[in-house]
C-alpha cells in the first residue's frame, strides 16, 4: 500500500473575478522511502494540490469539489479539523520557501524546537532539549549546545532552513512535504540542503513530496516526477522517462527551457566602454564596516555581455548599481566612454543617466503600481526630450512591438500583467532611451523557467538590435553561461576569477568557482 | 480591434482613471452629491436664508418646529434653519480650509523628510515633534494675541497644528516606498527628486491620507466650535454648527430641536464624506478595479 495515495482530486477557487479549477482530477501516489517530485510553473495547481490534502487552504475561496487522499489507509479530506490538526505536524509535516516568515522571530531555536515534544510527546524539559540537540546535529549544525539558544534572525538562510527541517522533522513524520525548499538559497547552499533532504529521507525511511518550479534541482534527488501544467497532470514517471523519454510536448518545454548551452562567442574588438579601477563601496551599519565592494577592477568592451556572478552578500549588485551611479562610492574610479562617473556633478549626471539604463530584479518591485504602460513608458521619453507631446505614443508602441507586448495592452496597469510581461515592461522602460549600457540584476530569477528563455532569448535580441553592452548580474551560473560573453565570478566583494564563459566553465582555475560550478543543480542530466 | 480599444481607452490618466471608476461607487456619488449640496446652500445662505442671522424675536422665545419657523427657534427667537444655514458657512469653510492647509503642507514635508531620510529627516521631524509637544491653547492665544482675532487667522492656526499627523503619515508612506526598485528606476532615469516625489511617491501613498483627511474634516469643525466656545474663535451672533451644538447640549432637556438639526447636519457631513473617502480610496487604488 502505498503511503498516500491520492486519486481524483479536484479544487475549485471561487473569486469574484470567476471560477477557476485550480487541480483539475489528478491521481497520484508517494511511496514510503522515495521522494516524489511535483513540478511545475505557477499557477500550475502544485502547491495548491498539496495544501488541499492538509486542509491549508481557506475555504471559501477555495473548495474541494472531489477526490480521496489515502493517507495509511485513511481519508485526509474527509477528516474533522481536529483530526487533520493531529496529522499535521505529527505524522505529515511541511517545509517553506521562506524559513524566516515560518519562525516565530522572538523565541530562541530551542524553545520552538521543544514545544512540540513537550506538547505532543510529553517529554520532559531536559529530555526535550537532549532530543532537539541531537536533531540539529542530525541536520548539521555545527555546536548545538550555543545555537540552540540562538534567535532565527542570527542564522543565514541555509542555516535557518536547516532548523526549519529540523523541526518538521522533530515527531518523526512518515510524510515529509517540502515547497520550493532551496528557492531562496543560494546555489551551493542549495545543493547542501539537497544533499541533506536526500540524505535524511534514505535514513528514516520517509515519504518525500518534493515541490519545485524547476526541474533541474530534482534531477539528483528525485524517484518519481509528477509534471502538472494549468491545473493537469501532463505527465509522470521516473528520472529517466521524463528527462531522456519526456512524451508531453510541456515536459519537452521545460526540459528545453534549462539553460545548459554556452553562448556562442562573437569576437569583439577589445574597445573599453567601461573601466572600473580598484572601486570601493562600503556601507557602515552601527556595529560595522561591511566592505560589500571591495577594490574590484575589471572594464567592459563594446558589445559585450560580461556575465557578474557570486552568492548572495558577494557584492554583485552593488557593484551594478556604483556603476550607476545608483549608491555612493567610497573610492575608486567608473569611468564610462573615458568621462569619470564619479566625479560627475548632478547636472551633469542627467545626461549621462540617458545613456545607461538599469533592468531589475523584481518586476513586481520595480514598475510603479499607479502608472500604466503608458506612463510608464512615456516617461524616459518626454524627460530627456527624446519624443514630444505627440509622437511619444508612436514611440510607445514601437517599442512594445520591440520588447513583444500587444499594442492594446497601453493602457493597462502593471498588476494586471503576469511576471514575464512585467519584466518586459521593465526592459522596455531600460530601452527607452536608446542607453548604450545596461546593468541587468537578476532580470529572470524571479520568473518560471520557460518564462525565464524567453526573456533571456528577448535580451540576447534586443542587445544585437539596439547595440547594447551589458553588465548581466546574477547568481544563476546557467543563466549567465546562456547569456554572456565573459564571466567575473565574485566573493566576498572581490573578484576571484574572471575568463570567457568557455574557459571559465570549462577549466576553472579558483576553487571556489569549481564549488560553485559543482553546485550547478541536474549535474546527473548533464553527465549523461 | 486594437485600434477600437485604443480609441475607447486614450487619453485616460491615473485621475481620470480614478474618476471614472468613482462614478459607478453609488455611495460615494451620494456622499459627493450631498457635499456639493452642502456647499452650494453655504454660498447661496445670504439670498435664501429665511430670516437674517442676527433678527431675534424675545417675545417668542423657544419654540419647536412650525410651519413660520421650520426647524424651531432659539431662547431668543432666532431662527435654527437660519442659524445653521449661516453656521454652515463657516464650519465647511473652516473645516475645507484648515484641512486643505493641513494637508499641503504635511504632505509635503513629510515626503520630503521621507525621501532625503538622514539628517534633513531628522532634523525635519524633530520639528514636528517640538510643535507635537507645544500646547495647543497656548499657541493659539499667543496667535490671537499678537494678530488679533480673525477668521482667516483661525484657519491657519487649525491648519498649523492638524498637519503635524499628516506629515507623520506621509514621512511613513514614503519611507518604505523610496526602498522599492520602481524609485531606484526613477533615479536611474534620471528624474529630479522633485519629480520622483510628485510623480512616484505621492500618488501611491495617497490611500491612508485620504481617509486621514475625511476624519480631519470633521475633527476640525470641533476644534473650531472649542475655540469659540472659548471665546476664541466665532462670537455670536455670528455662528457655526459647532457652536450651535454646543449651545444645544446645554439646554437639551428642555429644547432637544436645538441639539437634534445642527447635529443632524454635522452628522450628515461626516457620512458624506466618509462615503466619498473610501470611494476615492478605492477609485485611486488602481489594482481593486477589475474592470
Amino acid at each position: 500500500m502505498s503511503l498516500l495515495s491520492v486519486s481524483n482530486l479536484r479544487v475549485d477557487f471561487n473569486t469574484r473575478n470567476g471560477h477557476t479549477i485550480a487541480v483539475n482530477d489528478i491521481s497520484f501516489s508517494v511511496e514510503k522511502g522515495q521522494i516524489t517530485a511535483i513540478i511545475g510553473e505557477s499557477g500550475s495547481g502544485k502547491s495548491v494540490a498539496c495544501y488541499s490534502l492538509l486542509g491549508l487552504l481557506p475555504q471559501p475561496p477555495a473548495s474541494i469539489e472531489s477526490g480521496q487522499a489515502l493517507f495509511e489507509g485513511h481519508d485526509l479530506l474527509q477528516m474533522s479539523e481536529a483530526e487533520l490538526r493531529a496529522i499535521r505536524g505529527r505524522d505529515i509535516a511541511m517545509i517553506f520557501q521562506d524559513p524566516m516568515t515560518c519562525l516565530n522571530p522572538f523565541m530562541t531555536i530551542g524553545d520552538q524546537l521543544i514545544e512540540p515534544l513537550i506538547y505532543h510527546k510529553k517529554l520532559s524539559k531536559n529530555d526535550a532539549l537532549a532530543r532537539a540537540k541531537e536533531l540539529l546535529v542530525e541536520v548539521g549544525i555545527r555546536d548545538p549546545d550555543t545555537t540552540i539558544n540562538n534567535y532565527p534572525h542570527e542564522f543565514s538562510g541555509g542555516m535557518r532552513q536547516r532548523v526549519m527541517i529540523a523541526m518538521a522533522l522533530i515527531n518523526e513524520p512518515k510524510l515529509l512535504i517540502a515547497d520550493e525548499p532551496t528557492t531562496a538559497l543560494d546555489v551551493t547552499i542549495q545543493a547542501q540542503i539537497l544533499k541533506l533532504i536526500a540524505e535524511l529521507q534514505t535514513k528514516r525511511d520517509i515519504g518525500v513530496i518534493f515541490i519545485s518550479h524547476d526541474l533541474a534541482v530534482v534531477a539528483d534527488i528525485a524517484d518519481q516526477i509528477i509534471v502538472m501544467e494549468k491545473g493537469h497532470l501532463v505527465e509522470r514517471g521516473n528520472r529517466e522517462q521524463i528527462f531522456h523519454k519526456a512524451q508531453h510536448p510541456y515536459t519537452q518545454k521545460l526540459l528545453a527551457a534549462i539553460p545548459n548551452s554556452t553562448k556562442a562567442t562573437s569576437s569583439h574588438e577589445p574597445e573599453p566602454l567601461i573601466q572600473v579601477e580598484h572601486l570601493k563601496t562600503y556601507f557602515e551599519t552601527p556595529s560595522q564596516l561591511v566592505k560589500a565592494v571591495d577594490d574590484v577592477s575589471f572594464q567592459i568592451n563594446k558589445g559585450e555581455i560580461l556575465g557578474l556572478v557570486g552568492e548572495s552578500g558577494s557584492g554583485k549588485s552593488t557593484i551594478g548599481r556604483s556603476i550607476l551611479r545608483l549608491l555612493p562610492v567610497t573610492a575608486g574610479k567608473v569611468s564610462f566612454a573615458g568621462t569619470d562617473i564619479t566625479a560627475l556633478k548632478p547636472s551633469d549626471l542627467k545626461a549621462m543617466r540617458r545613456r545607461m539604463q538599469m533592468i531589475f530584479q523584481d518586476p513586481y518591485a520595480s514598475l510603479n503600481p499607479r502608472m500604466s504602460v503608458y506612463d510608464t513608458l512615456a516617461e524616459p521619453l518626454l524627460l530627456h526630450g527624446l519624443e514630444s507631446r505627440k509622437t511619444v505614443e508612436q514611440a510607445v508602441l514601437k517599442l512594445m512591438d520591440d520588447v513583444g507586448l500587444a499594442r492594446a495592452f497601453i493602457r493597462k496597469y502593471p498588476h494586471e500583467f503576469s511576471g514575464g510581461q512585467r519584466q518586459r515592461i521593465a526592459i522596455g522602460r531600460a530601452l527607452a532611451t536608446k542607453p548604450d549600457f545596461i546593468v541587468a540584476d537578476e532580470p529572470v530569477s524571479a520568473l518560471d523557467v520557460t518564462i525565464q528563455a524567453q526573456i533571456l532569448d528577448l535580451m540576447l535580441a534586443l542587445g544585437q538590435q539596439y547595440g547594447l553592452t551589458m553588465l548581466f548580474v546574477s547568481h544563476d551560473l546557467a543563466v549567465v553561461r546562456h547569456i554572456a560573453d565573459r564571466i567575473i565570478v565574485l566573493y566576498h566583494g572581490k573578484i576571484v576569477e574572471q575568463g570567457s564563459s568557455e574557459a571559465l566553465f570549462n577549466t576553472p582555475q579558483d576553487s571556489y568557482t569549481q564549488t560553485l560550478l559543482q553546485s550547478i543543480p541536474g549535474q546527473s542530466l548533464r553527465a549523461s | 480591434m486594437t485600434d477600437t480599444t485604443l480609441q475607447a481607452e486614450k487619453g485616460t490618466s491615473l485621475w481620470e482613471d480614478a474618476w471614472r471608476r468613482l462614478k459607478k461607487n453609488k455611495l460615494a456619488l451620494f456622499g459627493l452629491g450631498l457635499l456639493s449640496s452642502f456647499v452650494v446652500i453655504a454660498l447661496l445662505t445670504p439670498w435664501i436664508a429665511p430670516y437674517a442671522y442676527d433678527a431675534q424675536n424675545l417675545d417668542l422665545g423657544a419654540t419647536p418646529p412650525s410651519a413660520a419657523h421650520w426647524l424651531g427657534t432659539d431662547i431668543f427667537g432666532r431662527d435654527l434653519l437660519t442659524q445653521i444655514m449661516y453656521g454652515g458657512r463657516i464650519s465647511l469653510a473652516v473645516g475645507f480650509v484648515a484641512t486643505a492647509v493641513a494637508l499641503l503642507i504635511g504632505v509635503s514635508w513629510g515626503a520630503i523628510a521621507g525621501y532625503l531620510g538622514g539628517r534633513v529627516d531628522a532634523v525635519m521631524m524633530r520639528i514636528v515633534d517640538i510643535l507635537y509637544a507645544l500646547p495647543f491653547m497656548i499657541f493659539i492665544v499667543l496667535l490671537m494675541v499678537v494678530f488679533g482675532r480673525n477668521l482667516l487667522l483661525l484657519f491657519l492656526a487649525i491648519g498649523a497644528v492638524e498637519w503635524l499627523t499628516m506629515a507623520r503619515i506621509m514621512r511613513g508612506q514614503v519611507q518604505s516606498l523610496r526602498k522599492q526598485e520602481f524609485v531606484e528606476a526613477a533615479i536611474s532615469l534620471g528624474l529630479a527628486p522633485a519629480t520622483i516625489i510628485r510623480r512616484h511617491l505621492v500618488p501611491n501613498a495617497l490611500g491612508p491620507i485620504i481617509v486621514y483627511t475625511t476624519l480631519t474634516i470633521p475633527s476640525v469643525m470641533l476644534l473650531e466650535a472649542f475655540l469659540s466656545f472659548l471665546g476664541l474663535g466665532i462670537q455670536p451672533p455670528k455662528t457655526s454648527w459647532g457652536l450651535l451644538i454646543s449651545y444645544g447640549a446645554e439646554t437639551m432637556e428642555e429644547y432637544p430641536w436645538l441639539l437634534i438639526f445642527p447635529g443632524l447636519a454635522l452628522t450628515l457631513t461626516l457620512f458624506a464624506l466618509n462615503f466619498l473617502g473610501d470611494g476615492l480610496r478605492d477609485a485611486l487604488d488602481v489594482r481593486r478595479s477589475a474592470d
